[in-house]
């Protein structure tokens, strides 16, 4: 029987495995519930490719199996085909000067050099990491 | 509680003639950005930087620095 953190752990792992674009926050693109969090998913919803985003609030445990496995501290945290792009400053950084967009193979919005926007818009599916222990 | 002066400082001490710059987010003493310039960074990615910067403070990341953005750069 495995430990539970590894659980979580694999689930994480298979999350960033499935979906090309992921993003670890806090609370939900619709309700996010840390600035860093918001600006990070306003800057994907501006970018209009479909991502899938899990809250890490629910359990304390899948924030520590996530800086576990990606050596990255803080939440957020964007995976692009497996790989970490980095948290809010790298994000907005690479949003900013269009390496994001080249990163996630979308155009990039036309009127650039554009400031990160603020807020999220509303748009992207959440999504669970399931806790499914006892 | 950390002041700026005391992540200032401890950025400089960790990272070989880094110049460092820290302001207080919120007058909170737990919402930080750092501005750091070191030429060890000429090597890394920016991923790789801002790890460098992360690890001078360990588990203080998410505890008692609740969040420290981070701008960083080689020159």
């Amino acid at each position: 029987m495995s430990e539970p953190t590894n659980e979580i752990r694999e689930a994480i792992a298979g999350a960033i495995g499935e979906h090309e674009v992921i993003l670890f926050m806090k609370g939900t693109p619709e309700r996010p519930m840390c600035g860093f969090s918001a600006r990070t998913a306003a800057a994907l919803e501006a970018l209009g490719k479909p991502y899938a985003a899990v809250d890490v609030l629910p359990d304390p445990r899948i924030r520590q199996e996530l800086s576990l496995l990606s050596d990255w501290p803080t939440i957020p945290q964007l995976f692009v085909k497996g790989e970490l792009v980095g948290g809010c400053d790298i994000v907005t950084e690479m949003y900013e000067s269009g390496e994001l967009a080249q990163v996630m193979g979308v155009e990039a919005p036309s009127e650039a050099p554009a400031e990160a926007p603020a807020a999220a818009e509303p748009g992207a599916p959440p999504m669970q990491i399931e806790n499914k222990l006892a | 509680m950390p002041s700026p002066e005391q992540l200032k400082e401890r950025i400089e001490v960790a990272i070989p003639d880094a110049r460092v710059e820290v302001t207080d987010l919120t007058g909170g003493g737990d919402h930080f950005r750092a501005t750091v310039v070191a030429p060890e960074f000429a090597t890394m990615s920016r991923l790789q930087q801002h790890r460098r910067v992360y690890a001078v403070f360990g588990a203080e990341i998410g505890g008692a620095i609740h969040a420290l953005s981070l701008e960083t750069r080689a020159e």
